[in-house]
This record gives C-alpha cells, sequence and structure tokens, in this order.
C-alpha cells in the first residue's frame, strides 16, 4: 500500500469462531481513510463476518469469540473500556435487506439524532435535509417526508438507509452488498452516491460483483475461506494480481 | 428405468379405507366442536330473550333459597330491605325487563325484587380495570426482558414458568387471595373489608399476567431482527432500541394482549367470588366489596328457578358478558392482522 494514505481501521491477527467453527483465520489489513475499500470472495467465505467485526455487529450473535485487533482513532474496539454504543455513532453500517424502521421518512432520519438528544425541531429538519440530499433522496421524498419509509422502493429505501446512518455523521461506512437488491438504475443509483460519500467517508464495501468493485473501489481485498488471499489496488487486482489463486477467481466471476 | 407392471401401477383411483376413515372422523369432531358453539350461543340468548319481550307475568309463588354470600353481607348497604330480603313473596313487579334492569340495586330475592346491573357492571368494570393495572406493567416488562434482553438459555426457563401460571385453577388463585393475600394487604393497608375489589384485582392479576405475557411476547419476538440491528447500528443502546424501535413496531400486538387480558379478567369467575366480598355496592372505592357480572351468576344461577325473572335476568347478563368477551377477542384478533400487515407493508 502506498505510504501517503491515512489509515483509518488496522486490523491485526483477526480471529472469529461461531461457536467451534472457525470463520475468520488470521485476518490483518489496514483501510485506507477516504477512500473505498472492496471486499470480493465467493459466498460463506466471510466477507459480512468480517465487515460486522468492524463494528462490533458480531457481538449480536451468541457463542461468537473473537481474537486479535481492530485498531481505530488508536483503540483496540475490542478492549473492555470501549463503549460499543459509541463506536457504532462512529462507524455506520448498511445492511444487504434495505431494512427502513416502519416509520416516517422523517422519523427514519431522525432516529439516530433523536436517541443522540437532538429535540430542537428546525435543527432536526436541517440534519434530516442535510442528510437526505447526501444520500441523493432529497429531491424524490422532500414533498412527502412524512409517508411511511416503507411505501418507498427498493432503491429509495436503501437510500434511506443510507441517509439514516449519514444522520449520525459517522466517520466509516460499512455497507454489505448494498445493491445486491436492486435493480440496474438503483444499483448505478448508489454506485453514484458511493463515489460522493468517499470524499468525506471511509467505506468498505462487501459485494459479489466484480464489476461493481472495480467501478467503485481503490482497494480491494479478496476472501477465501475465512483467509485474507490478497489485498491490493483495485486497477491492480483486476489486472494483475500476484496470486494465482486471486487471477483464477476473478476471471472466472468475469466469465 | 423400470418397465411398468400394468396391474400394480395402473393410475385407477383406489379407494382407501384408512385415509377415508380418519378424514371424515375429523371431519365430524371438528363440525360438532362448531355446532356445539353455536348451540350454546343460541341457548344463552334464547333464555335471555324475554328481556327483549316483556309480558306481564301471572302472579306465582316460589320458595326461594336464602341467598348464599361470600365475606361481607350484601344486605348491609340497604337497611330498608334487609328485613324482607330471606321472605318469600309473590312477585308483582317481577318483570324482566330493561327499565328493571337499569335500577341501581341490584336485591334479586325479596318482595320487591330489584334487578339492576349497574353495580355488577361497576364491579366487573373496577376489577377488570384494576387487574390489568396491576398485571399489565408486569407482564410487558417481563416480556420486553425475554424477548429482548435475556440471553436464550434464560428466557427458555423465564417463559414456560410464567406460562405456567396460565394453567393455574382459577379455584388455587381464589383460595391464595381469600386466605392469604386478604389478610396480608388488610394489614399493610388497613381498610375495613376484609375481602374487597383491589384483592381481586391483584389476585386476577396473577390470572391477567400470562395471558398478556405471552402474547406480548410473541409479538416482540416478532419483529423481525433486522430492525432491532438497524437501531443497534445506528448507536442506539439496547433499552432505547427496546422502546423507540420494537415496541412502537408491535404495539398492534401489545393492544391485542391488553384486550385479550381484559376480556379473560372480565370473564373470571372463580377469583371474584372467592376474593371480592361480593356485595353489590355502586361505588368506585377500590377497598370496598364489590360483586361481579360473572360472580353473580355463578353465585345465584344454582338457586333459581326455572323460567324465573332472575333466571332470565342471569341469562341476560351471561349473555351480556358473553358478547362484551366475544367483541374483544375478534376486536383484538382483527387489530393485530389489519394494522400488523399494513405496517410492514408501508400503507
Ligand atoms: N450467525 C452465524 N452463526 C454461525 N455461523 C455463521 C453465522 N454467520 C455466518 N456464519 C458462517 O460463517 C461463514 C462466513 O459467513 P459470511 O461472513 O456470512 O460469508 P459471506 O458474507 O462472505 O457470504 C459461513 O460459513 C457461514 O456459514
Ligand atoms: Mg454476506
Amino acid at each position: 500500500m502506498r505510504m501517503d494514505l491515512q489509515t483509518e481501521i488496522i486490523v491485526e491477527n483477526l480471529n472469529l469462531y461461531y461457536g467451534k467453527k472457525k470463520a475468520l483465520n488470521n485476518v490483518s489489513l489496514s483501510i485506507p481513510e477516504n477512500k473505498v475499500t472492496a471486499l470480493i470472495g465467493p459466498s460463506g467465505c466471510g466477507k459480512s463476518t468480517f465487515l460486522r467485526t468492524l463494528n462490533r455487529m458480531n457481538d449480536l450473535i451468541e457463542g461468537v469469540k473473537i481474537e486479535g485487533t481492530v485498531l481505530f482513532d488508536d483503540r483496540n474496539i475490542y478492549d473492555n473500556s470501549v463503549d460499543v454504543v459509541e463506536l457504532r455513532k462512529r462507524i455506520g453500517m448498511i445492511f444487504q435487506k434495505s431494512n427502513p424502521f416502519p416509520k416516517s421518512i422523517y422519523e427514519n432520519v431522525a432516529f439516530g439524532p433523536k436517541i443522540n438528544g437532538v429535540s430542537n425541531k428546525s435543527q432536526l429538519d436541517e440534519i434530516v435535509e442535510q442528510s437526505l440530499i447526501r444520500s441523493a433522496l432529497w429531491d424524490e421524498v422532500k414533498d412527502d417526508l412524512n409517508k411511511s419509509g416503507l411505501a418507498l422502493s427498493g432503491g429509495q429505501q436503501q437510500r434511506l438507509c443510507i441517509a439514516r446512518a449519514l444522520a449520525v455523521n459517522p466517520e466509516v461506512l460499512l455497507m454489505d452488498e448494498p445493491a445486491s437488491a436492486l435493480d440496474p438504475i438503483s444499483t448505478t443509483k448508489i454506485e453514484d452516491l458511493i463515489y460522493e460519500l468517499k470524499k468525506k467517508y471511509t467505506i468498505i464495501i462487501v459485494t459479489h460483483n466484480m464489476q461493481q468493485a472495480a467501478r467503485v473501489s481503490d482497494f480491494t481485498a479478496f476472501f477465501y475461506m475465512g483467509d485474507l488471499i490478497e489485498f491490493t489496488d483495485t486497477r491492480k487486482m483486476f489486472t494483475a494480481p500476484d496470486l494465482k489463486q486471486t487471477e483464477d477467481y476473478i476471471r472466472g466471476r468475469f466469465g | 428405468m423400470q418397465k411398468k407392471n400394468g396391474n400394480t401401477n395402473s393410475l385407477d383411483r383406489k379407494f382407501r379405507l384408512s385415509e377415508f376413515l380418519s378424514e371424515y372422523i375429523i371431519k365430524t369432531v371438528a363440525f360438532s366442536s362448531f355446532a356445539i358453539i353455536i348451540l350454546i350461543f343460541v341457548f344463552v340468548f334464547k333464555e335471555a330473550a324475554p328481556i327483549f319481550f316483556p309480558k306481564e307475568k301471572k302472579a306465582e309463588t316460589s320458595q326461594f333459597l336464602q341467598s348464599e354470600t361470600y365475606g361481607e353481607e350484601p344486605g348491609t348497604e340497604q337497611p330498608e330491605n334487609s328485613l324482607e330480603l330471606y321472605s318469600s313473596y309473590t312477585p308483582s313487579h317481577d318483570v324482566a325487563s330493561f327499565k328493571n334492569l337499569t335500577g341501581k340495586n341490584w336485591q334479586p330475592v325479596g318482595e320487591e325484587p330489584k334487578y339492576g346491573v349497574l353495580p355488577l357492571i361497576i364491579g366487573s368494570l373496577k376489577v377488570t380495570v384494576l387487574a390489568i393495572l396491576f398485571g399489565a406493567p408486569i407482564a410487558i416488562l417481563a416480556a420486553i426482558f425475554s424477548a429482548l434482553f435475556a440471553p436464550k438459555g434464560l428466557r427458555e426457563i423465564i417463559k414456560p414458568i410464567i406460562e405456567l401460571l396460565a394453567s393455574f385453577p382459577s379455584v388455587v388463585i381464589g383460595f391464595f387471595a381469600l386466605v392469604t393475600l386478604a389478610t396480608v394487604l388488610q394489614n399493610i393497608f388497613g381498610y375495613s373489608y376484609r375481602l374487597n375489589a383491589f384483592v381481586g384485582g391483584l389476585a386476577m392479576a396473577l390470572a391477567v399476567i400470562p395471558i398478556v405475557y405471552t402474547v406480548t411476547e410473541d409479538a416482540l419476538t416478532a419483529i423481525p431482527k433486522y430492525m432491532s440491528e438497524a437501531s443497534l447500528a445506528l448507536g442506539a443502546t439496547k433499552w432505547q432500541t427496546a422502546l423507540f424501535v420494537v415496541m412502537p413496531a408491535a404495539t398492534p400486538g401489545i393492544f391485542a394482549a391488553l384486550l385479550l387480558g381484559f376480556g379473560r379478567a372480565f370473564g373470571e369467575t372463580m377469583i371474584v367470588l372467592m376474593a371480592t366480598g361480593n356485595a353489590p355496592l355502586s361505588t368506585f372505592n377500590i377497598f370496598e366489596p364489590v360483586r361481579t357480572m360473572s360472580a353473580t351468576i355463578g353465585a345465584e344461577m344454582a338457586e333459581v328457578v326455572f323460567g324465573d325473572t332472575h333466571y332470565t335476568v342471569l341469562f341476560f347478563i351471561g349473555a351480556s358478558l358473553f358478547v362484551v368477551t366475544f367483541a374483544i377477542n375478534a376486536i383484538a384478533e382483527f387489530y393485530v392482522r389489519t394494522k400488523l400487515m399494513k405496517r410492514f407493508r408501508g400503507e
């Protein structure tokens, strides 16, 4: 990796077990700031698992055991002194299946700020508007903010979820196949959005779509059966990867 | 591939006796239980019917038994009637009609029987509302804990234990209230009537808790996990997630749980019969004895004369109870179905 980049998250010797089953095997990598890092690999290789270790969402699953360190803001986020709630405010997450709350569009976006204690109406209005603008949804919904978030189309719902995550002002966005359930036009919108968002946020995105990884990301990590096989510049990854295994997978997927 | 044997593999329809019989038996049983319910419907309403078609009755003498009471004497509040209360009589105003039902006194036995159901309605409402007030918060908090906070192992212990409470015979709860709870509460609060609406309501809460708990728990666990994950990923705490995401999404279910609890308490007989003192008073003081609609039927039905006005009125009360509980259950069912579905379809 080039040395002029600032590093946002440093993962060192990460092992993760679901009960007895090992899902991540000694993974180490450094995620650069204000760049898009794509995680690719066959289904079940541990991409989602890895992504969820970065904001400790795996804590919610019973029987998970984690070893190793994840450094963020010079702290090991698995250290006992780290507050998970604060961590998740700074490292937001977008899920594969869009999951707006059964509340209005406005309430969806205002949820994060509200639980953080923002109660001033005009301040909330401002946050909601800014978040929706940044997630490229404002023009489509500005006239019916009181409509249920669930009444939106799939692509709009996913952008609403992005707006909801942006409203708490995170530094990092984790995205787990955010466009896998969307039509091509919505997918393009999300990809354009990612391109815009990386100016301000560090983005880590899981995708099973090689073209998408090639289009949106600056760096790509290739996982295989819980191992990090290769991590490098996206252009290099898709033209001249170091390892034969990576090349085979990528060529197979581009087919 | 095997060559087909024309005989055994023919497509002719076969008669399978065991299939036929079991299907037939299941059908018969299902339909007869349905028919029995309908028949009970018809019977109850038929017996209550004279209320709606009042006619002057011929004088008719009948020996009434002394009305049984539990705890406080029901007649003490109406001293002017207490003498006539136990004598046999020839009824003259003894007509079942709406006019007779709206009075403030329930004295079905006596020279001038009074069939005012108001104190009974007040009694039922008082005990039921108290039961919900005591039981629902406990049940809902327990449901929140076991559905959203407890580790899986603990949940698998809590849930069956609370649900076990539902299988307690209500006479056991009533007995416990009558013998133990009443004394303890009187010592604590120092009110004058040992058995009263407060004791009844508290005992009834024991019957209401398992229903409200179970239905609420189911409603909470039915909220998809991705909903709470979304909230937690935004940096909400577990409590904030429970309170602002899961609970609101589950309100129809929780509302239904409250309705079902209400219906259960409203129709419950044995607990109130044993724990409330059974005096048909029209007051809103929760520390005075009350008599509920259900307890009235339970206490008096055995000693009325078949076809008599008193008999008809008791059936009318029964029919009303029936209608109320039926309506409450129907609303609960309907409300949950439609609301919950709508909410998750984003309408
Ligand atoms: N909650 C879980 N409990 C047990 N095993 C899990 C759980 N989630 C994922 N796994 C297992 O961990 C491995 C990695 O899964 P995952 O991270 O979802 O893969 P990917 O996102 O790359 O498809 C898979 O073998 C999967 O079966
Ligand atoms: Mg995955």
